[in-house]
């Protein structure tokens, strides 16, 4: 797909700070008493696609709208490449967005939306610019119609071109798959990618669905009530949780609760009732005292016990409660006494399977391991058991 | 391949389904509600039958009704005398023509007033619901009370020694000697008050529906609060401006009572007191038909132009 156009010298005033970091410094948004965004510090870094995932009313609108300056912060900064825009009207600023349900103009043809933004500055080539845009989403053929006249997934994409057509520094997506279905839910993910990949510019895209911000982000930070749990590259934040909430939320995970009685230099090992469980200390976020050592379903060995390997670290019985066969792999539940049940993937290499009510031993290398804060709750952030 | 154990939290499938196959029993359902429709507008199409087309033939042919030599007061009797147009237009084109001016001006003051009004109301205070009945009642509360009396209102409002005649002399705005009552001032001032709920409340109804996303949209996409009005609030509110205007300006062209009460007898003279005069007064019934007559079409003329411009069939 060719999209020269849209890289024209026009690219104006606003479109020259393209390829400068956001960072967001201190700031706290409140309603009246209710904090929605708490002292959040956030760099993000320029021509990343960076995603903010966050269950519903953590306050990630609001933070995006501060951004684009529909909602003042309470106190704290924001800046674009090292100018602050804090005190800049949305109108000023060098961002734009594409809104949770489009917003798009409903009185004026999908052209007149997509050139608004450039018509307001004054480019001279708007029309020959929204047209480019209107190429790279697919959405040329219906440049004359009217928003009322396309299907949701169409808006959505009028909303992406009348965005991005401005080469905004920033471009800001507020759950703008939310309202497709499944299906083009997961086309749009793809294509979305694929043209931040092609205009180069930093995409913030809000989401509270783990999977989708997996996919498609170099960096995700990970936000609850208010506060920013975790960032990192979507492998390390699987990998290596360093909160019980992101452990949790991201993905699922085994957290046993025990207390760390041995230093092995560079391990712990912790006592979860009689089990001893080793975990790295770089992989670990305590090194004394009340510990949740974590341990993702997949990364877990399941074996007969007569299998059972001599070496008493990270073993432990259990029996088979449930089973789901799904073909590429079996989830197991197994109920280990003392300490709950676990979950289990199992890869599909043709093995003889477990029944409920079978005596087995779960096994796992200790690289794989990951140690939180003991006084969590292990449950904070897992989905509700309804869901 | 670790990484791919977190599909396994994909949101729950969609199990929103296409409305694609209807039963026949669906169709039916929905003819019958379409007779029903037909049957509920009966009421009210006999309605304007009895009291609006049939009375404007009667005032039609009452226009063409002539005198005939020697009859009484009062007297007439059918005819095609069209001489009545050309003799009232040729004697009150002016007040015809005054009348078109002060409703024209009372209407865009009424706009100028009842837009910000309907505006603050609607968009502004959006989230106060408690501020926002207050400030709707108070829009309303006027027709609470007579018409007439508050008219009467305006003229001790207006008067010589009223609070706005001084303040006007004071800032040298109004000559000493100069006044306000009895004058076209006092008389647009009467009509636009009057009319003002007429102006606010069609666009306050149209803004209340206003995305507000729409107007943060435009803010975003680099038009300043006043140029996101001009091309995002104001041509979505049309609808509402033109009903509006509508409302305002026809039944102001056609009033008497504020020209009656806050006017003079010289230059304030509108066509709605031309027409009482004649048939209360001179008792002259073709003459007050064929000027009712003239004034209707001249409206509907005017309408049908403006909406032709203006129309809401740019709009949704
Ligand atoms: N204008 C507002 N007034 C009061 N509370 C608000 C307002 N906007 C958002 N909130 C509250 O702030 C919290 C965060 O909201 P939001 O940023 O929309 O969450 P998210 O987008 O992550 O779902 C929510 O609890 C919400 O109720
Ligand atoms: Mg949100």
């Amino acid at each position: 797909m060719t999209q020269a156009p849209l890289q024209t010298e026009n690219a104006s005033a606003v479109g020259e700070e393209s390829g400068a970091d956001l960072v967001l410094g201190a700031i706290t948004k409140r309603f009246g008493d209710f904090v929605a965004v708490e002292d959040l510090d956030l760099t993000i870094p320029a021509g990343k696609f960076f995603a903010l995932l966050g269950p519903s009313g953590c306050g990630k609108t609001t933070t995006l709208r501060m951004v684009a300056g529909l909602e003042q912060p309470t106190s704290g900064t924001i800046s674009i490449g090292g100018k602050d825009i804090s005190r800049s009207g949305a109108h000023q600023r060098p961002v734009n967005t594409v809104f949770q349900n489009y917003a798009l103009f409903p009185h004026m043809s999908v052209l007149d939306n997509v050139s608004f933004g450039l018509r307001r500055r004054k480019v001279r080539d708007a029309r020959a610019q929204a047209e480019a845009a209107l190429e790279l989403v697919e959405l040329s053929h219906l440049a004359a119609r009217r928003p009322a006249q396309l299907s949701g997934g169409q808006q959505q994409r009028v909303a992406l071109a009348r965005a991005i057509v401005n080469h905004p520094a920033v471009l800001l997506l507020d759950e703008p798959l939310g309202a497709l279905d499944m299906k083009l839910r997961r086309q749009m993910q793809v294509e979305l990618k694929k043209i931040q990949t092609e205009v180069g510019l930093t995409f913030v895209h809000v989401t509270h669905d783990q999977e989708e911000a997996m996919t498609m982000a170099d960096t995700v930070a990970v936000m609850n009530a208010g506060k920013v749990e975790q960032m990192g590259a979507p492998r390390e934040l699987y990998e290596l949780p360093r909160t019980v909430f992101v452990a949790n939320f991201l993905g699922k995970s085994n957290l046993v609760a025990g207390d760390i009685v041995e230093d092995r230099g560079d391990a712990v090992v912790v006592n979860a009732n009689g089990n001893r469980l080793a975990v790295l200390k770089e992989r670990s976020t305590v090194q004394q005292g009340k510990a949740l050592i974590g341990i993702r379903p997949e990364k877990l060995r399941m074996m007969w016990p007569q299998d059972a390997p001599a070496d008493a670290a990270n073993v432990l019985h259990g029996t088979v409660l449930d089973t789901s066969f799904t073909g590429v792999s079996t989830d197991y539940l197994v109920e280990v006494p003392g300490i709950g049940t676990v979950g289990v993937f199992s890869q599909n290499h043709g093995q003889q399977l477990a029944q409920p009510g079978d005596g087995v031993v779960l096994n796992w290398d200790t690289e794989h391991a990951f140690g939180l804060d003991g006084a969590e709750d292990a449950q904070y952030g897992a989905p509700e058991v309804d869901d | 391949m670790s990484v791919q154990a977190a599909a396994d939290k994909t949101p729950a499938p969609d199990k929103r389904r296409g409305g694609s196959e209807r039963g026949s029993g669906e169709l039916k359902e929905e003819r019958r509600r379409g007779r029903m429709g037909y049957w509920l507008i009966l009421p009210g199409f006999l309605f304007l039958l009895l009291f609006f087309v049939l009375p404007v033939f009667s005032l039609l042919a009452t226009s063409l009704y002539a005198k005939p030599p020697g009859a009484d007061i009062g007297q007439f009797v059918p005819a095609l005398e069209f001489n009545n147009y050309v003799r009232m237009l040729g004697s009150y084109w002016p007040e015809l023509l005054r009348s078109f001016g002060f409703a024209l001006i009372a209407t865009a003051a009424a706009l100028a007033i009842g837009y910000p009004m309907a505006y603050l109301i609607a968009v502004r205070l959006r989230h106060h619901a408690l501020l926002r009945g207050i400030l709707l009642v108070l829009i309303i509360a006027p027709f609470f009370t007579s018409f007439i009396l508050r008219t009467q209102a305006w003229k001790q409002i207006l008067a010589d020694e009223g609070p706005v005649v001084s303040v006007l002399r004071t800032f040298a705005l109004l000559p000493d000697d100069g006044r306000l009552t009895a004058t076209a001032f006092a008389v647009v001032c009467g009509l636009t008050y009057n009319f003002l709920p007429f102006m606010a409340l069609p666009i306050y109804a149209n803004l209340e529906r206003l995305d507000i996303r729409l107007i943060e949209a435009g803010n975003d996409l680099y038009a300043s609060g006043f140029t996101t009005f001009r091309t995002v609030t104001l041509p979505l509110s049309m609808p509402g401006v033109i009903a509006g205007t509508l409302l305002t300006f026809i039944p102001a062209a056609g009033d008497y009572i504020n020209a009656a009460l806050l006017g003079n007898n010289r230059d304030t003279t509108m066509i709605g007191q031309v027409v009482d005069s004649r048939f209360f007064r001179v008792v002259d019934y073709p003459g007050a038909s064929a000027l009712s007559f003239v004034l209707m079409l001249a409206i509907l003329a005017l309408v049908f132009i403006y909406v032709r411009r203006f129309g809401t069939k740019e709009l949704l």
